[in-house]
């Protein structure tokens, strides 16, 4: 039987994760996201799962990686500051190839800033805040049911890519009410085992933990079932050993760790489009400034004018080709985001690649923790058409 | 229709339950699209506290409150915070005991709105012996006065929301308050 | 242990080779530790007591956090986590959580484990997770080049100390039985039988355990401290080292420059994972979901 309930965003995604399989959580409390772990202590140990309040966030997501590694789906879930202490184990989890989801319910910053207001800031943290060569996954909903739905899809894309899965949400999302759907069932993809059993490895013949599939993904054995894994964040080769010292060891790893993604960055990608046909300004959003710039469309739209707009399930990667068609088509591409211009330079850069007459564009950017309102976006629309 | 109600009071007087529940009521037990927020932090430790929710048949995009159809106050403080935007014509419902109707007299009288007095507070306090659940008192207040969540899912929604043990004293609180004439 | 694991043995007899070859990754080696570095006797030592304490070697997970002991679980060929510096513990709390039939053992440093891993070594202890920690300390940084730690003791040198350290150094054995671990002991490179019989029984019990091992850095220790040769390290530990009941009834002048060895703590009292099993049977009357990631329907 699938149930209804009326929850805030951080509720819907603590369901989600429940539903998804997750079995083990560890965090560190930080507003605007502690929710998330409140109802994950309630949750998981009537489903068979572990919570664990670490020391720090640091501790968090090293405990999630190691929960990984023993077969579990784990997830946490933080704030910006939080998510800045994160950031070295986070690219741990990329070179080693380790699926979790972290939960980053954005807040306004840098440093402390506005603990309780919402904001879109992380964005570009999300996308480079570990140092080296990453491709992430980020998921980004507009609706307390999204936030249930893409925790779901972030555990699937994790097991399928094995990669640390961001959840960039921000504050309006996590902590707004409304009604979701749990449904009986939701589509799962499980970790892919190696095919072989551990026993048909030897000396002569090591098992390769790191040997990837026609798709770029190793399958991933866990801990404790014979296979013996080496897993280092050092470059290393297939068996895992380090080699960080061969320039030609540390390209073909990275290169792979990052097509894995890029190679299949159509399948990952997910946009929702509305009336951009016709359209000769396309508004483009993600997270919760979607809700705000709907209402702006539809206003626009019953006073005849020609504007569409692309809602953003997934800010990275980045959907260059759906950018790409709005940006060879419209006139104007307004960009409406609760920072001072982050993924608006994405979309700068897919302008970039238009042969012939580039659109303008525009950034409605917004700090301070008040989402933008419909009227600010109706009116940036009718200046393009003026 | 697209209707904006705001709750507001001091901390501790239950006014995000209220919301929350108004929220519960319209869209799990009345089925109409029901968005709630609320304001966080230092605010809503003493001081000023609010809670929105945005209730239509369509599907709702933007979340908040633009302008006010119905404020509900139920302290003094809060009804000054938050009456300024209040939509011409709009619903007002006061606890008359926790606020000085005078300072708003005007601005009743030049936006045309509708005044409801529900005395709450005293309520909870004589007829029920608990000055808590003034709340719930107030839930029962704005489902009779406004018609925008029904009586029978906002029982259900409570029923839902409330600590068990406490089922008996808060429905009777709710009925308290929807018997409440108004006016 | 499993077959697999000793199908070398009949090799060992003919080429007289190290009994404990046999866990090692052969394909990896020669290692990158120095000569004269304490880390092979440290190998050798750890591989005794888990022999003695009769841990199935498919069970042994080994966790690791930056710098040169951090380097020994690659060479073993059992499952390992090499982690980032510092946070071993916490890697490991999650890997035994989620999988309590392993057998989680992290290798860690004095840098490692007391200075940028010092908030979770004490959390780890005072969460009493049932993992086994084996600090190699030699007082010093050996992977980036001789600097020193918070263990070095006042006035020895090291490259960012070259007047001599000024800070009272930490005792990580009192520090860690402080904190609340179950099993603490210390002993240096030259107690090999104290150590593996301290190494069984911190694998064995049920709770935090921490082992400290006084090692030996003649790279860099040595050198900067005028203890130019492993001998020379060698010699001072066996000076030096002053039993923990003798030690009780010296004065502060008479400890000064001693280790003190032998057992800190070895009690009993709730572990972390005992406690999140329970209430998991509390909660929803069954044990704690294993490796449940590779299915794709779960209970609810």
């Amino acid at each position: 039987m699938s149930e209804e309930l009326f929850v805030q965003g951080n509720e819907a995604c603590a369901h989600g994760a429940i539903k998804a399989g997750c079995r083990f959580f560890a965090g560190y409390p930080i507003t605007p996201s502690t929710e998330v772990a409140e109802d994950l202590a309630g949750l998981l140990p009537k489903h068979g799962g572990s919570f664990l309040q670490m020391e720090d966030e640091i501790g968090a997501i090293g405990a999630i990686i190691g929960a990984s590694w023993s077969g579990l789906k784990a997830m946490t879930s933080t704030s910006g500051p939080g998510f800045s202490l994160m950031q070295e184990n986070i690219g741990y989890a990329h070179i080693t190839e380790t699926p979790l989801v972290i939960v980053d319910v954005q807040r306004g910053g840098p440093s402390t800033g506005q603990p309780t207001m919402p904001s879109q800031g992380d964005m570009m943290q999300v996308r480079w805040g570990s140092h080296g060569d990453y491709e992430p996954i980020a998921l980004s909903p507009s609706s307390v049911q999204e936030f249930f739905d893409f925790t779901v899809k972030a555990f699937n894309l994790a097991e399928k890519y094995r990669i640390p899965v961001i959840l960039a949400v921000d504050e309006v999302i996590g902590h707004m009410r409304e009604k979701i759907t749990i449904p009986d069932n939701v589509d799962i993809i499980k970790r892919m085992m190696p095919k072989e059993s551990s026993d048909q490895f030897n000396m002569d013949n090591p098992y390769l933990p790191f040997k990837s599939d026609e798709n770029g993904t190793p399958p991933m054995a866990t801990f404790g079932d014979g296979y013996n894994i080496p897993v280092t964040g050092l470059t290393h080769n297939e068996k895992g050993y380090p080699d960080s010292s061969d320039p030609k060891a540390h390209e073909n790893l990275i290169t792979r760790l990052c097509n894995k993604i890029l190679n299949n960055r159509e399948e990952i990608v997910s946009t929702h489009e509305s009336f951009c046909d016709d359209a000769d300004t396309i508004v483009i959003s993600y997270g919760a400034p979607v809700r705000s710039v709907f209402t702006a469309v539809e206003l626009a739209r019953k006073e005849g004018l020609k504007v569409g707009s692309i809602k953003i399930d997934t800010p990275w990667p980045f959907p260059e080709t759906q950018i790409f068609k709005a940006a060879e088509s419209a006139k104007n591409l307004i960009v409406v985001e609760m920072n001072l211009g982050q993924m608006v330079h994405e979309v700068e850069r897919i302008i970039g690649m238009v042969d012939g007459n580039k659109p303008n564009v525009h950034l409605i950017g917004k700090i301070g923790g008040e989402l933008h309102k419909p009227d600010e976006i109706l009116s940036k629309i009718k200046e393009g058409f003026s | 229709m697209r209707t904006e109600l705001r709750i507001a009071g001091f901390g501790g007087q239950g006014v995000i339950l209220a919301g929350i529940i108004v929220g519960k009521a319209a869209s799990l037990f009345d089925g109409i699209n029901t968005v709630q927020t609320q304001s966080y932090g230092p605010e809503t430790r003493g001081g000023a506290s609010k809670t929105e929710v945005v209730l239509c048949d369509d599907e709702i995009h933007y979340p908040k409150v633009i302008s006010p159809d119905i404020l509900v106050a139920m302290s003094h403080e809060a009804l000054i915070a938050y009456i300024s935007d209040m939509k011409d014509g709009g619903t007002l419902i006061i606890d008359p005991d926790m606020i000085n109707e005078s300072e708003i007299a005007d601005f009743v009288k030049k936006h045309n709105i509708k005044l409801h007095r529900a005395k709450v507070t005293k309520t909870a306090e004589n007829e029920i012996g608990l000055r808590i659940v003034a709340n719930i008192v107030m839930i029962g207040a704005i489902s009779k006065i406004t018609q925008v969540i029904s009586h029978d899912a906002t029982k259900e929604a409570i029923l839902d929301s409330v600590p068990p043990g406490t089922e008996k004293k808060n429905i009777q609180a709710f009925e308290a308050g929807y018997a409440m004439d108004g006016n | 242990m499993t077959e697999k694991n000793v199908n070398s043995n009949n090799k060992n007899i003919q080429t007289n080779e190290n009994p404990f070859m046999k866990y090692l990754r052969k394909d990896r080696l020669p290692n990158i530790f120095c000569a004269g570095c304490g880390n092979g006797i440290v190998m050798n030592i750890f591989f005794k007591g888990m022999e003695s304490a009769d841990i199935d070697f498919d069970t042994l997970a080994l966790v690791s956090g930056i710098g040169c002991s951090s380097r020994i679980p690659g060479y073993v060929k059992c499952d390992s986590l090499h982690t980032t510096h510092g946070r071993a513990i916490t890697f490991a709390t999650g890997l035994k959580v989620g999988n309590p039939d392993l057998n989680v053992v992290v290798f860690t440093g004095d840098g490692d484990a007391a200075s940028i891993g010092g908030n979770h070594l004490i959390h780890g202890a005072r969460k009493n997770i049932n993992i086994t920690v084996i600090c190699v300390n030699n007082n010093i940084y050996g992977m980036t080049g001789g600097q020193i730690s918070p263990t070095s003791p006042k006035g020895s040198f090291g490259t960012t100390a070259p007047y001599g350290a000024r800070d009272k150094p930490f005792n990580l054995a009192e520090l860690v039985s402080t904190a609340g671990a179950t099993y603490v002991s210390r002993w240096t490179t030259v107690h090999p039988l104290q150590l593996s019989k301290s190494i069984k029984k911190a694998l064995l019990n049920p709770g935090f355990s921490f082992v400290e091992i006084v090692s030996q850095c003649p790279t860099y220790f040595g050198r900067k401290n005028k203890l130019r040769t492993p001998v020379d390290m060698i010699n001072a530990f066996k000076e030096n080292s002053a039993n923990i009941r003798k030690a009780a009834k010296m004065d502060e002048e008479e400890l000064v420059g001693k280790i003190v060895v032998g057992e800190y703590v070895n009690n009993s009292r709730k572990e972390l994972t005992e406690n999140v099993r329970d209430l998991s049977v509390e909660q929803c009357c069954r044990n704690l979901a294993i490796k449940s990631a590779y299915q794709d329907k779960f209970e609810d």
